[in-house]
């Protein structure tokens, strides 16, 4: 079975253990400036969304890569930067309509979330469930359980 | 290395900057944060200085800990002598700055003399810029903050300011972070603003890369993870309803300060409380709350972040405070609330917002404001001289107050002197509900004795983060205690003032407490740093920088006199509630606790203690 990170900004407090995480898994190091997973703090209409990949089926970074560097990860699903390959061009970022894939100076390479092998760190360190690692076919599962409880109720409390 | 081991010194008065490496042997000593920067600051400033000459130091410092995935681990502090009290203190804040500081490679900053004219601290990792702040004074932290991103070009720079309050030398001026989030109490800010420093704003991409063994650092951070969500407390009512879960319980104790310490139980506690914070407002059918929100790495998430009612009649026609924005809080809700009678929600999310936007700590002034309301009360305060009708419970005069206070205008000015000065100048010192000048948080000391010890003995004044024993005396953590009597109150004072200075020196959030106890964080300590950190260690560096902070504040020249409760505590017994008919026993408890600590009569830690702590 496929799965995708999926991620439900309601629960998010900005905690940021999640790029934490994807900082230690993929650098060693915490250090949220290497993360691959971005929290976004709307301040003032008092909302925080985590942002990531989310491994298009037909990726633009993929088709936009020059020397191939970018490749299908066959287990996961996940677009993945081979780095030995990647000559840090930059057209990925520019073709990349979500702004997910990135440049690392320091390296001269891009970066992106390759879903950690099919063992995402960032929903691993999650607390509250904001980010969680599901069934890529139904990401709406739980959002479908929220409604179906809220439908027909009426039916049942008269029958 | 869970140190970065770099010091950044910043002499305002010639405008320079200066690395030093981190004196590793007092790190071992002293941990980090709070006891290692209060080592720094007693070393290095007369215990006598005048809080606002350019003599005093102040210490923005972070914990070993300080930008880990420990959980809270994102925390710093601000220590210096403070404005309000003159005594040792150390604020602590959450938000993400402690973070970004350690991630640009720093465990503190030293700031020395002051500047001849408003600046601010910029720091890019390892470059660090006094810039000028001609352009930022008069403004609030909101508007500090934005500016700065603006001219870095860069919205993810985190920024400690202070506002208005600090710049106009309100004594309890504090200093924001991340738009809501403080270094609160004593008045740092007022000291900050006393350098003409306004900001720092930091940017650090370096990360942090000394954790001693990574691998069983991150076990470690789990497991205590893991405590504290399958902790009642942590777990569910603190992300629930935030530190405001208090609000109820502590009324139905009869420990809730009202009007000024009068009265312990308020008619319209509940009105205030977290759960009116949920409920719907006919006005316009949302709630005040919008959603809880965490400091750095914390996994409990007692933040709130709300919105006042648009049509409320403080933000009318003021666009600007209609966003979301920090709290309530418990602390501000009963300051802004209980303390002066009002018991209208929205008005409290307005002081509040005031206190936030232009910096000033919200229980010092509630609380003044409070003492105000009961010398207008009494007549010795005239309405001609506040410039309004400021009976207890006016929610009107709450809200122009904190306006006036923040902006140094009329009576804002008296208010900003803080309860203990302002009652004196009205002959009245004893209706100032304070130790060492510094108002009282809120528990009332009739209704939980051991809050009593905590807030006489404090070493940075009237406090509850000093040794928190409503845990204990109300909820049972460690242990439950009785908290209608004295008995074994000194030891736990005692204890939890030692173990408290451990957490605030590790770089997370006290709240933890409520699930951890040292035990807890002993395995995360020693995964990260340096050095043999057994339980024992941790115990006794609490207890030394306990007894270092005693020291600095005797030599300031506090005496025993100074560990005492007003006469309103101790001869006014509680009309109301569990402990009707009850004083405090400050004058039972003192000796036990000096005897506990292992001092002397007058309070003074005798040779043997000092030694046997190495001091
Ligand atoms: S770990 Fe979860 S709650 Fe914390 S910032 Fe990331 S998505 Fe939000
Ligand atoms: S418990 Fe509250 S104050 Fe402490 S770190 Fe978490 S959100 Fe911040």
């Amino acid at each position: 079975m496929q799965k995708s990170l999926h991620i439900n900004a309601a629960k998010c407090t900005g905690c940021l253990q999640c790029e934490m995480a994807c900082s230690y898994e993929n650098h060693g190091l915490f250090n949220p400036a290497k993360s691959r997973i971005k929290v976004f703090d709307f301040e003032h209409e008092g909302r925080k969304v985590p942002y990531t990949c989310t491994q298009c089926a037909e990726a633009w970074c993929l088709n936009a890569c020059p020397v191939d560097a970018i490749r299908v990860d066959a287990v996961t699903g996940a677009k993945v930067v081979n780095v030995a390959t990647c000559v840090g061009c930059k057209v990925c970022t520019i073709a990349c309509p979500f702004g997910t894939i990135n440049y690392v100076a320091d390296l001269g390479k891009v970066q992106k979330c390759d879903l950690c092998g099919g063992d995402p760190a960032c929903a691993a360190a999650c607390p509250t469930g904001a980010i969680t690692y599901v069934d890529a076919d139904w990401t709406g599962l739980d959002k479908m359980r929220a409604w179906a409880g809220k439908t027909d109720t009426a039916t049942r409390a008269s029958a | 290395m869970a140190w970065t081991r770099k010091i950044l010194r910043v002499d305002l008065t010639n405008g320079t900057c200066k690395v030093e490496p981190l004196n590793m042997a007092w790190a071992q000593q002293y941990l980090g944060q709070r006891g290692l920067a209060t080592k720094y600051f007693v070393s290095e400033v007369d215990p006598k200085v005048d809080p606002l000459s350019p003599a005093n130091k102040m210490i923005m410092t972070t914990g070993p800990l300080t930008g880990t995935p420990a959980s809270t681990g994102g925390r710093y502090s601000v220590v210096t002598k403070g404005a309000l009290t003159g005594a040792i203190a150390c604020s602590n804040s959450g938000g993400y700055f402690g973070a970004e500081l350690k991630f640009a490679g720093w465990d503190m900053i030293i700031f020395e003399g002051r500047s001849p004219k408003p600046v601010y601290l910029w720091l890019e990792n390892d470059k660090a810029e006094l810039r000028d702040a001609g352009h930022l004074w008069g403004k609030t932290v909101w508007q500090t903050e934005e500016i700065i991103k603006k001219t870095h070009q860069d919205p993810q720079i985190r920024i400690s300011s202070i506002g208005r309050a600090g710049e106009n030398g309100v004594l309890y001026a504090c200093i924001v972070n991340d738009l809501h989030r403080a270094a609160g109490r004593s008045g740092v800010g007022t000291v900050m603003g006393s350098k003409n420093l306004k900001a720092v704003a930091v940017r650090g991409t370096l990360g942090n890369a000394g954790i001693k063994d990574p691998k069983a650092f991150m076990a470690a951070a789990a497991a205590g993870k893991k405590v504290l969500a399958d902790n009642a407390v942590t777990g569910q009512g603190l992300p629930t309803y935030g530190t405001q879960v208090l609000m109820n319980v502590i009324n139905e104790m009869g420990a809730l300060p009202t009007r000024n310490h009068r009265d312990v139980q308020f008619e319209e506690a509940r009105k205030i409380s977290a759960e009116a914070m949920h409920e719907k407002r006919p006005t316009d059918g949302k709630s005040q709350l919008v959603t809880n929100a965490a400091c750095f790495g914390c996994t409990i998430a007692c933040g709130r972040i709300s919105k006042i009612d648009e049509t409320h009649f403080s933000v009318v026609n003021k666009p600007e405070y209609w966003g979301a924005s920090g709290g309530l809080e418990y602390e501000a809700a009963w300051a802004l609330g209980a303390a002066n009678g009002v018991g209208d929600l929205e008005a409290l999310q307005f002081a509040n917002m005031i206190c936030n936007e232009d910096g000033m700590d919200p229980i010092s002034f509630g609380a003044t404001v409070g003492a105000a309301m009961e010398l207008y009360e009494l007549g010795i305060i005239k309405k001609e001289a506040i410039g309004m009708d400021a009976p207890f419970g006016s929610a009107k005069a709450l809200c122009d107050l904190a306006m006036m206070t923040a902006k140094g205008e009329g009576f804002g000015k008296e208010l900003g002197l803080g309860s203990a000065r302002m009652c004196a100048k009205y002959g009245k010192p004893e209706l100032s509900m304070s130790v060492k000048k510094q108002e009282f948080p809120a528990y009332d000391a009739r209704g939980i004795q051991g809050m009593g010890l905590t807030y006489a003995t404090s070493n940075r004044g009237a406090c509850h983060l000093r040794s928190y024993t409503v845990a204990s005396e109300v909820f049972g953590i460690p242990v439950k205690t009785d908290p209608l009597v004295t008995d074994g109150k000194a030891d736990l004072v005692k204890a939890f003032q030692d173990a408290t200075a451990v957490f605030d020196s590790a770089g997370i959030c006290v709240f933890t407490s409520f699930a951890w106890t040292l035990a807890d964080v002993q395995p995360q300590i020693a995964a990260a740093c340096e050095g043999d950190w057994t339980l024992e260690k941790l115990n006794e560096v609490g207890e030394r920088i306990w007894n270092m902070e005693r020291q600095f504040n005797l030599a300031a020249g506090f005496t025993a006199k100074d560990d005492d409760l007003p006469p309103r505590l101790k001869m006014e017994p509680a009309k109301v509630g569990p402990a009707k008919g009850l004083v405090n026993g400050i004058d039972k408890m003192r000796p036990e606790y000096y005897k506990t600590r292992g001092w002397d009569e007058q309070g003074v830690p005798t040779g043997d203690t000092l030694s046997r702590l190495g001091l």
